[in-house]
This record gives C-alpha cells, sequence and structure tokens, in this order.
C-alpha cells in the first residue's frame, strides 16, 4: 500500500498474486467451512444427521429446478447486494436499503398497472420509475447528512420505518389497490400491464429469470464507475479519508449525496424481479428484509462485485435448498438462519485473522530480503 | 476498460454456464414421481402459515381439524410451516414439494397464500387445493376457499358486550386495519348498537398493513387496551392473534371484562389467571372447515369455489366457559336466531 517506489511495488504483487489470490479466498472459505461445522454440531446435538441435511441440500443443488431457483433469487440478491456495496465504498451506511426498496417497488407496480405502452417503452420507464423513487428516497437521508450533520445510519432506519407506513398508507382498496368488490384479505395492486413483463429463459427446470442481465450489467457498471472513472475515484478517496479528499479538492458534500442516491436508485430494483418475472402485482406480502440481507452479501463479498456475485449464489444456495429440509427428513429450515448468521459472524474475524496472517507473511518477506541484501553488501565489503 | 470488459466476459459466461447446466439436468421432482401411490389411504398436505403448529390460534386450530381428519378418517398427513420473510418462490416450492410427495389435496393456511395456490393450482389440476381465509376473482376452479361470517361472530360478541357494560362503554382493538378485522369491528358495532343504540364504542388498531406486528405484540396489545379503560370502556373485545394476550391481561387487571377470539381463551393454560375476567370468546372453528372440506374430497364430493362457514354451519360461536353468558343466553339466542334466518343482516365493513 504504501511502497515509495512503484517499480519495486509492482515486481512485489507479480511475485506474490498467487499467495494474494489464496489469501482473499481464505477469509470465506474459512468462515464456512466454521459455520457448517458449528452447524453439523447443531443438527448432531438435536439428534439429527448432519450428513443427511447437506446430502438433501446439495442434492437439490445439481437438479435443474434447483439450480434455476438459485440463479433468480441471486439475482435479486446481488442487486441487493450491489445497493448497499456503493455506499459501503465511501463508507457511507445506507442502512436504508429496506425501506427503498419497497417504496420503489410499490410506486413501479402501481405505474405499471396504470400505464400500458411497447415493452420497448415500458420496461425502461418501469426500471427508471423504480429507480427515480429510490435515489428520491435515499436523498433523503442524503440532504439530511450534508445540511443538517444527519448520521445516515439512523435516518435510513427511521425512513425504513417510515416506508412501510408509506406503503401501508398507498397500499389499500382505492388508492393503489382497486377497489375489492369482494371481502378478499389479500390485498394487492391490479397486475402490471402484459408488456410490462421481462423476458425470460425456459429451461428444463423452469423459467430462468431475464433480469439476471441487468444484475450482470449493475455489477459491471459497478466495476467500471468506481475503477475507471473520476467519479469513481473520488468516491474511494472520499471513502477512504474525507479530509485528504477534501484538500484534493473533491466536493465531499456533493458525494454524498450522489452516492446516496446511486445505492437508492440499485436499491430501486431489487423488488423489480420478483415484480415483472413472478408476481406481476405488488401485495402485502411482497417479500421484506431484502435490504438487511443485502448489507449481510456485501460484507461477505467484500463489496467487491466479483465477491457479490459469489456470496449472492452462496446466499440464494442456502435459502432455497434451506426450504427442502423440513419436508425431506424433518430438519428445523431455522439451521438455514443459523449457517447464514454465522457465516456472516465468522467472516468477520476471518478477513481479520487473515488481514493479520498477510501482514505478517509481508513483514517476515521484506524482512527477508533485508537480510539477504545487508548480508550480499557485507559479504562485498568482506571480499573488497 | 479492458478489464471491466474481461470482467463482464467471465461474469456472463459463468451465469450462462450454469444456466444451461440448469437447462439440461434432471428435476428434482424426477426421482420421486413413483413414491406418489405406494398406498390407498387420501394424502392430504397442509402448509401453514408463520407460526405454524403451536401458535395457540389459527394456525394450532387448522391443526386440530388435522388431526380429527387423520383418527377418524384415516387420511395420510404431512406438514410444513412458512418462515418469516420468505419470497414468494419458497410459497410455490412448499406446494410443489407437497404434490411431488404425492399429496394430491393440499390445504394452505392463510391469504399470504393466495398467489401461490393460484399459480400452482393452474399448473396442477388434478391436485385439489383449499385456502383459508381468502378467495380471489380468477382462482383456478380447482381451488376452494374456506371463508368464515366472523362479522356475525363477533355481532353476538357484541351483544353481550353491550348486555354486560355498566358504563354503557366498551371497546374494540384490531391487531392490524386490514379487511379481515373490518369485518369484526363492523359485526362487533352492529351487535352493541342493536342492544344499546347510544352505547359508547373506542376502537384501536395496533398497526396498518404492510406492518403485521399487530398481531403478536402483546405489549402494543397492552398498552391499547390500557387507553380505553382509562376513557371509561369495561368490555374490551380484542381481534389481534397474540396481541389480545396482553390486552387480556390489562383488562383482567383493572377488574373488567374481556372477550378473546379465535379459540376459546378462557380454557388456554397460558391466560388460566385471568380466566375469571374472560367474558367469552369469539371462537373461528377452523378445524371444522377443515375437516369438512377433507371429509368431502374423500367423499368424492369436494367443495368448489367459495365454502362460507356462518354462524349457521358452526363456522363462528360465543365460547361459554365458565358460563359467564349464561344469563344473557335468551338474548344471545334470538339474536342467533335473527341472523341464521336471514332476519338480520350484518355489515362487512365499518361504517364510520
Amino acid at each position: 500500500m504504501t511502497s515509495p517506489n512503484p517499480a519495486a511495488k509492482r515486481s512485489f504483487a507479480q511475485r506474490i498474486s498467487g499467495e494474494r489470490i489464496v489469501l482473499a479466498l481464505a477469509a470465506p472459505v474459512l468462515a464456512v467451512v466454521l459455520s457448517v461445522a458449528i452447524c453439523s454440531v447443531l443438527l448432531a446435538t438435536s439428534g439429527k444427521n448432519p450428513f443427511d441435511a447437506w446430502n438433501v441440500m446439495i442434492t437439490y443443488a445439481t437438479k435443474s429446478d434447483g439450480q434455476v431457483l438459485i440463479l433468480n433469487r441471486a439475482t435479486t440478491y446481488y442487486l441487493a447486494a450491489a445497493a448497499a456495496a456503493f455506499g459501503f465504498r465511501m463508507n457511507l451506511f445506507n442502512i436504508g436499503v429496506e425501506g427503498q426498496y419497497k417504496v420503489a417497488a410499490l410506486f413501479a407496480a402501481f405505474v405499471g398497472a396504470q400505464v400500458d405502452l411497447p415493452a420497448f417503452i415500458q420496461i425502461p420507464l418501469l426500471l427508471v420509475t423504480a429507480m427515480l423513487i429510490g435515489g428520491l428516497y435515499a436523498s433523503i437521508a442524503g440532504l439530511l447528512k450534508v445540511y443538517r450533520g444527519v448520521s445516515e445510519v439512523i435516518s435510513t432506519i427511521m425512513l425504513n420505518a417510515i416506508s412501510v407506513s408509506i406503503v401501508g398508507l398507498l397500499l389499500v382498496p382505492g388508492v393503489f389497490a382497486p377497489k375489492a368488490s369482494s371481502t378478499s384479505n389479500s390485498i394487492q395492486t391490479d397486475p402490471v400491464s402484459d408488456s410490462s413483463h421481462f423476458f425470460s429463459i425456459p429451461t428444463a427446470g423452469g423459467d430462468l429469470w431475464g433480469f439476471l442481465f441487468i444484475a450482470v450489467l449493475v455489477g459491471v457498471l459497478f466495476q467500471f464507475t468506481l475503477t475507471r472513472t473520476r467519479f469513481g475515484f473520488d468516491l474511494r478517496a472520499t471513502g477512504r479519508s474525507e479530509s485528504a479528499a477534501t484538500a484534493s479538492g473533491v466536493n465531499v458534500k456533493k458525494m454524498v449525496v450522489i452516492s446516496m442516491v446511486v445505492s437508492g436508485a440499485i436499491a430501486g430494483l431489487i423488488g423489480l424481479p420478483e415484480l415483472l418475472q413472478n408476481s406481476y402485482s405488488y401485495g402485502q406480502s411482497f417479500q421484506p428484509g431484502l435490504g438487511f440481507l443485502g448489507i449481510s452479501i456485501a460484507l461477505l463479498g467484500r463489496n467487491s462485485p466479483i465477491g457479490m456475485a459469489f456470496a449472492a449464489l452462496l446466499f440464494s444456495f442456502l435459502d432455497s435448498t434451506g426450504s427442502q429440509l423440513p419436508l425431506k427428513g424433518g430438519f428445523p429450515f431455522e439451521i438455514v438462519a443459523v449457517m447464514q448468521g454465522t457465516i456472516v459472524i465468522c467472516v468477520v474475524v476471518a478477513y481479520e485473522l487473515v488481514r493479520r496472517y498477510g501482514l505478517k507473511r509481508q513483514q517476515q518477506k521484506v524482512g527477508a530480503q533485508l537480510a539477504a541484501q545487508a548480508a550480499a553488501t557485507e559479504k562485498k565489503e568482506v571480499s573488497a | 476498460m479492458r478489464r471491466s470488459m474481461k470482467l463482464a466476459a467471465v461474469v456472463l459466461s459463468g451465469s450462462l454456464g450454469m444456466a444451461s447446466l440448469a437447462a439440461c439436468g434432471a428435476k428434482s421432482t424426477d426421482t420421486n414421481a413413483s413414491s406418489g401411490s405406494s398406498s390407498d389411504a387420501l394424502k392430504v398436505g397442509m402448509a401453514y402459515d408463520i407460526g405454524g403448529r403451536g401458535d395457540q390460534s389459527f394456525n394450532d386450530s387448522a391443526a386440530r381439524g388435522l388431526d380429527k381428519a387423520k383418527a377418524d378418517l384415516g387420511v395420510n398427513v404431512t406438514e410444513a410451516e412458512a418462515k418469516t420473510g420468505e419470497a414468494e418462490a419458497d410459497k410455490e416450492t412448499r406446494l410443489k414439494n407437497l404434490i411431488d410427495g404425492g399429496y394430491k389435496t393440499i390445504v394452505a393456511v392463510g391469504f399470504v397464500y393466495q398467489q401461490a395456490v393460484d399459480k400452482v393450482a393452474k399448473d396442477n389440476p388434478n391436485v385439489k387445493f383449499a385456502i383459508i381465509d381468502s378467495n380471489d376473482k380468477d382462482q383456478p376452479s380447482n381451488v376452494t376457499s374456506l371463508l368464515f361470517a366472523e362479522q356475525e361472530g363477533s355481532y353476538l360478541a357484541g351483544v353481550a358486550a353491550a348486555n354486560k357494560s355498566k358504563a354503557h362503554h366498551i371497546g374494540f382493538i384490531g391487531g392490524v386495519q386490514s379487511e379481515l378485522i373490518k369485518k369484526f369491528e363492523a359485526g362487533y358495532k352492529a351487535g352493541a348498537k342493536s342492544v344499546d343504540p347510544n352505547i359508547q364504542i373506542e376502537t384501536t388498531y395496533l398497526t396498518t398493513p404492510p406492518d403485521f406486528s399487530g398481531f403478536n405484540s402483546p405489549d402494543k396489545g397492552k398498552e391499547a387496551a390500557q387507553g380505553q379503560l382509562d376513557k371509561g370502556a369495561d368490555v374490551i373485545y380484542s381481534a389481534a392473534g397474540s396481541s389480545g394476550n396482553g390486552a387480556i391481561e390489562a383488562v383482567a387487571t383493572a377488574g373488567k371484562w374481556a372477550i378473546g377470539v379465535d379459540s376459546d381463551q378462557a380454557s388456554q393454560p397460558a391466560l388460566a389467571k385471568f380466566k375469571n375476567n374472560i367474558l367469552t370468546s369469539m371462537v373461528k372453528n377452523v378445524d371444522n372447515a377443515v375437516y369438512a372440506y377433507i371429509d368431502s374430497v374423500k367423499k368424492n364430493t369436494p367443495f368448489t369455489g367459495i365454502k362460507l362457514f356462518d354462524l349457521k354451519a358452526n363456522g363462528v360461536s360465543l365460547a361459554t366457559t365458565g358460563g359467564k353468558i349464561d344469563d344473557i343466553q335468551d338474548k344471545l339466542k334470538a339474536a342467533s336466531d335473527a341472523i341464521t334466518s336471514g332476519a338480520t343482516t350484518i355489515p362487512t365493513a365499518p361504517t364510520s
């Protein structure tokens, strides 16, 4: 990081690149292994055979319908992680992803039901609506932070609570939901128009959501923006040190608001795969909790687009295959929640352990190099 | 730029690779397709709402119906329950798993299953579904809705409350301001006003949807009941799931009357110490409905469309545990006769 000589740094990096990859992988692998061990012990103490449980999960993941479910769910999880990670990259803790996606999906569902344009206009319209609403909702927290110094953690948590009330206020018969003639207890918006349905790829295991491509696109744009643009550089600089960024001419206030809005805009997309590919309406039982799940996944994936993809797949694997456990062998499905929790805790510990180990290795290497250099010069002196 | 292109290529080819795997792999349902017809007994699968068996209320009532069917009708049963914050896909998978296991009669407990049932029923026309507490105008013909006339039972609760109130002031606590709970409120108010047109009625809802915590927050129930007691109400009816336990506690501590809901709450062990203050309970006989449905399928004359369990069909009733409403039994009988004969019709939505 702080190597004074760029040439030396590059050769050093080249030499240990293999080791660096191993170190980067070590932490998540360690965390997963640890949590599998903890859950195995838990299952064994409750009188169940843990290997049977893992077998049920892995068998399901090798089947085509299981794989389609895992990929579809990972699409949603990845978007949630990307939304959280964008803020995290500049030390902006957007805890409000949860509220942003709910409000955004509700409005997108409403617009989708009211407007019926050809698909090539309709779908971008809904994407933009969701991103706009998500961004606007997040901007409240950004503006409060910039102009009033309110911690974004506090304001976004409060905005999450408010979002529930906003949905409660709007999702009633006669406002966003159709006036019910019957006394049905399940309240939802009118279904979105047929032109709003996003394409999907039919496979032997069911429909694979085309939104997967949007998720991949978000990942690529995420990486491109952060590493290849001036905005991304400013963002990372602000994340590392706000005062240094200010000194080098970055408008930190503007950065805070923009990052918050972008994070919220990505959050706006979270509810859309479900809305445009599966349920086609926003109901009272629309899946809650994705925002918080996104934070865990971003943490596990170290806020990097590739890392988060693996983390999203892992969590999606656990959730999808875990739902098989109660029916195929009477295992408690809570074991999946325990596993996700232990993975997140273990990964934090493991990253720290691996970081310290890496640092120690680096120091030893540098020490050995210096010793070798010293020995060489000494030899020269002796021979001279 | 080059690196991000490379990145895109890797991610895309990776996900497509997995997708193509998915496209040609075997389905998880392929292997156990033969396990369906091992015995001749009717196989009934039940999918519970959050809480499942052991929630002391709604799900437990459905479970009692299933147990009775198992004992009396000799059906083969299996159960699965929902978890909090699950995706729509989880509900669909749960129903599909039951079907894959050979369970061709499925009871879904709670309105949260409506969309999943609609979808899975469409793909499996030979499977019979029942859904409790919900109906949809375009549900497939193999889905039967089991609905209850909560307003009729609540009407009787209102009659009892108005007869027992000394202050001419009663209260209603709803867990969540949903269409379902509004039916309870409407019936209760209509019943009370039929006895005493000038009665004062307090109304409190704990939460509004999509916040469903009002059904399991005893603290909120207690606070709301305390508020109504302070205003002078002396009979309080709470239709609020386990939040009602808090309301009953507050009412019992003040020495006033509480009216329970869903199950006969005076006979529940958890509420035993307050049973002297539980006037009655508006019991919703989900167990009767579940049993009747399974029986109808077994006899090959399955219910279709919407099946309403009202006062006449013993879908709702007032509990008499403790004998606290014995003295007004004749008045309740008169009101109940008026409902079953059709002389009184009860609103399903509050007027004010």
